[in-house]
């Protein structure tokens, strides 16, 4: 790197350059492969949601004609109702996950009680075995509920919300313990001392102290509720109650009445806020990730 | 304890401090507990008190024990660990340990289409289902009534009074009740007629009509009043008559004499005809043996499960190998504009997962997707019509999504290598794949291989990609109702029925179990694989 830069403006000998290459060089060519290669299919949806046509068909170059038509029609249809709904059952999930892993989090890591490393093993193997795969008895369970209580019943967001709130202990737990491990109990002690309350002590001193880990449970909470299908499909029924997920599925399911037009301007206002999100939140989401949880 | 408090240092005694003084007040915590308390304990009593209107016991006594366990917990002083850990557990225990448990039992159960109830609600379905208008009946003038959400019906009958009634409460003379000359009710006390403009305007009140059985008095055996019209009415008796002593149905036309069989939930007679509804049963291990020996299922589920492995072990290794490449290519301080490629790359992961799956979808459409239009040279290739096109294409799209995330990991473990190790091994005279092969690859794989276990786990049951990209078409010849891509996840949805269609909760839930099990595998693997390599 110094060789190059010292002499930059002067004629590279040719081996030198041939080095460059073989070092460097080939690396941005390849580079625009991967970048075609990771791009296209979204600049692809770009263009098509601002064409007119209301296909995905490739009538023309990218970005041939410029019109607003597709995002005017999605008015016309339920998606903002399906965006509404997206945000109450993401936003409602991860304030819930957060609040109930971090209080379960607490008591691990600062209460020693009988049943403390039985408690933390099982919740190591229950969340082995995802949800998702006992979706038929999640159906069957709030279908009975729901003949008791309608709003923990088949299509209902509430009861939604509680199914993926099921699934926020053991997934959020740990990845928190750990955090909430690197805290040192002096000051827990300091402050008991003081005579502050365990509830004190937890809401003032310890949650603003692991806002970090409070905010990537949270995130991972919203984008796995985001995604989400399987119980979403299977719980919500009408479409008013659909998220967007499931929406955009039976947009686009049928091969006749497909509606890529919709769908294309739908996803680029559903996803620009997610990649912007995401990309800003990018570190502490990798954090997240590598300790443990996938994303939907 | 108040004594001792008071002696001060220099032993002359302070004075004492009444008790009352430290009374500090219940404090805003309290009043906010008791706020919450008071909401939680009366939803658990309005959840308590449906329960005991709908008859559901199992309902009713969970949530009778949850309302006192809170109570308990959270005023009791005992209890503090429990104060944090009960709303978790609450929702872990009913929506995850319970379905768990549940998806077992039914798994040995023939719980589905034609056995959704238990015995009396099969009965009870029979009779409704056997149901044929009397022979010869006489036809009443009926009129449509409704008080608030409860339908009925007005009949004028033979002697021209009018009766009224509703699908739970039997028909009954009205006083009071005027008819027109037709004979139609036009007034009921107690009741708003429908008028027939009314009703021709409103479906949901015509499918409602048409489905509605008023009983012509308390004992079922005098069968019900139904209309087909709205207009006028007839009764309806059931062709089948139930001997609850017996427990069995007799076939009032033929005689035929239908027994409960315990062992498969059905009504048999003699001729080993069965009547088309019964009610659920355990059945051991047949939905297992159903899963591996019946002609239709057992090949195509097999191959659904190879597939499956096959599918995440090459999500996986083609996901994590170019991740890693990429990684290894980019990681290297002497490229410009680093930051921002490493942005462009991972652009696919930041993209919702559901979007894409369909979105490709949309892209590798046979007829006007542009892939075919741009790469193939308008080329007529169905990706997702052949079965091996179609893996491949769920392949393809399972790496752009993923590769950004091994990319990202791998790029964290690269810089997170002790750079002394990789200097002392350049010493030593070792090339750069030699390099690679024995130290980083080692290296890079205490950090990474359990998140490829988990990621593994997490594609075994990747129901999203596959239900967007193809459904887990194209379908197997046959009756299976399964396809070349489905993964067992997706297999076990189309089973189940929960979407419509005919559904059978028994062997869904048995091939779930199975999934578990396999699951659970890999996770005690993924156990014992860390800890050896952390070893190294």
């Amino acid at each position: 790197m110094t060789a190059t830069t010292t002499q930059a403006p002067v004629r590279r000998s040719p081996s030198r350059r041939g080095r460059w290459w073989a070092e460097i060089g080939w690396k941005y060519p390849v580079a625009a492969v991967i970048i075609f290669y990771a791009a296209f299919p979204l600049v692809y949806v770009l263009s098509a949601s601002l064409s007119a046509s209301g296909t995905l068909s490739s009538g023309g170059a990218l970005f041939s004609d410029i019109s607003l038509s597709n995002y005017a029609a999605l008015n016309d249809t339920s998606y903002w109702t399906w965006v509404g709904n997206t945000l109450i059952v993401g936003v409602s999930s991860a304030l819930g996950a957060v609040f109930m892993g971090a209080c379960a989090a607490y008591a691990f890591s600062r209460f020693r009680f009988k049943g403390r490393r039985a408690g933390l093993t099982t919740l190591l193997i229950v969340q082995m075995f995802p949800q998702t795969v006992a979706f038929v008895s999640v159906f069957l369970l709030l279908t009975a509920l729901g003949d008791v209580f309608p709003a923990l019943g088949i299509n209902s967001k509430i009861a939604l919300i509680c199914v993926y709130l099921g699934g926020a202990l053991g997934a959020n737990t740990f990845l928190m313990y750990g955090f909430f491990n690197t805290i040192p109990t002096d000051i827990d002690e300091s402050a008991k001392v003081d005579g502050a309350t365990h509830a004190q002590i937890f809401w003032k001193l310890i949650m603003p102290l692991v806002t970090p880990i409070l905010a990537v449970v949270g995130l991972l909470a919203f984008i796995s509720a985001f995604g989400d299908f399987i119980l979403a499909k299977i719980v919500l029924v009408s479409e008013d109650q659909w998220t967007l997920a499931v929406g955009m599925y039976q947009w686009v399911s049928n091969q006749l009445s497909a509606n890529w037009g919709l769908f294309a301007a739908g996803a680029v206002i559903a996803a620009v806020p997610v990649l912007i999100i995401f990309l800003s939140l990018q570190k502490y989401i990798v954090g997240g990730l590598t300790a443990g949880s996938v994303k939907g | 304890m108040a004594k001792d408090a008071a002696v001060t240092v220099n032993g002359t005694p302070a004075p004492q401090e009444s008790h009352a003084r430290r009374w500090a007040g219940l404090g805003w915590g309290f009043i906010a507990k008791l706020i919450m308390m008071a909401l939680v304990n009366a939803l658990g009593l309005a959840i308590v008190f449906s329960a005991v209107n709908s008859e559901a016991w199992a309902i009713l006594a969970c949530s009778v024990i949850l309302l006192i366990a809170a109570n308990i917990i959270y005023f009791a002083k005992r209890t503090l660990p429990l104060k944090y850990l009960f709303p978790g557990l609450i929702f872990l225990a009913i929506f995850q340990l319970f379905t768990l448990a549940y998806t077992g039992y039914v798994a040995f159960t023939n719980y589905g289409t034609g056995h959704a109830g238990s015995q009396e609600q099969a009965v009870e379905a029979t009779l409704i289902q056997n149901e044929r208008r009397v022979e010869g009946s006489p036809t009443y003038p009926l009129a449509v009534v409704r008080d608030g959400d409860t339908v009925g019906f007005a009949v004028t009958d033979e002697e021209g009074f009018v009766r009224v009634g509703s699908e739970e409460q039997p028909l009954e003379p009205v006083d009071g009740g005027a008819v027109s000359d037709s004979g139609v009710p036009t007034e009921v006390p107690g009741w708003e007629v429908v008028s027939r403009a009314d009703l021709f305007a409103d479906a949901d009140l015509q499918a409602e009509v048409i489905d509605l059985r008023v009983p012509v008095s308390d004992d079922p055996e005098d069968g019900s009043m139904r209309s087909r019209d709205g207009a006028s009415g007839a009764v309806y008796q059931s062709s089948i008559d139930w001997d609850d002593e017996a427990q069995t149905f007799t076939d009032k036309e033929t005689g035929t004499v239908y027994y409960a069989d315990q062992e498969t939930g059905n009504f048999v007679a003699d001729n080993g005809d069965s009547l088309p509804t019964g009610w659920y049963v355990t059945v051991g291990f047949d939905n297992f043996v159903r899963a591996v020996t019946d002609d239709a299922l057992a090949g195509p589920l097999a191959k659904v499960t190879l597939w499956t492995f096959a599918f995440a072990i090459l999500t996986v290794l083609t996901s994590f190998g170019l991740g890693l490449l990429f990684a290894l290519i980019y990681n290297d301080p002497r490229i410009r504009g680093r930051k921002w490629m490493r942005t462009v790359f991972i652009l696919p992961y930041a993209f919702p997962a559901f979007m894409s799956a369909l979105l490709w979808r949309g892209m590798l459409n046979r007829e006007f997707g542009i892939i075919n239009d741009w790469f193939f040279f308008g080329a007529d290739i169905n990706w997702l019509g052949d079965p091996w096109l179609a893996k491949f294409a769920v392949l393809w799209v399972n790496l752009w999504l993923s590769y950004p995330y091994w990319f990202l990991v791998c790029t964290g473990a690269l810089q997170a290598l002790p750079s002394e190790t990789m200097e002392a091994s350049k010493i030593d005279g070792a090339g750069r794949w030699r390099q690679f092969r024995s130290i980083t690859l080692p290296l890079l794989l205490v950090s990474t291989a359990p998140l490829a276990i988990s990621s593994f786990a997490f594609n075994f049951n990747n129901f999203t990609i596959i239900y967007m990209l193809t459904e887990g078409g194209p379908p197997f010849p046959g009756t299976s109702g399964l396809g070349s891509t489905d993964i067992l996840i997706s297999a076990i949805y189309n089973i189940s029925g929960v979407s419509g269609g005919s559904a059978d909760y028994g062997l869904a839930s048995a091939l779930s179990i199975l999934v578990f099990i396999f699951v659970g595998i890999i996770s005690a693997i993924a156990f014992r694989q860390t800890r050896k390599l952390e070893e190294i």
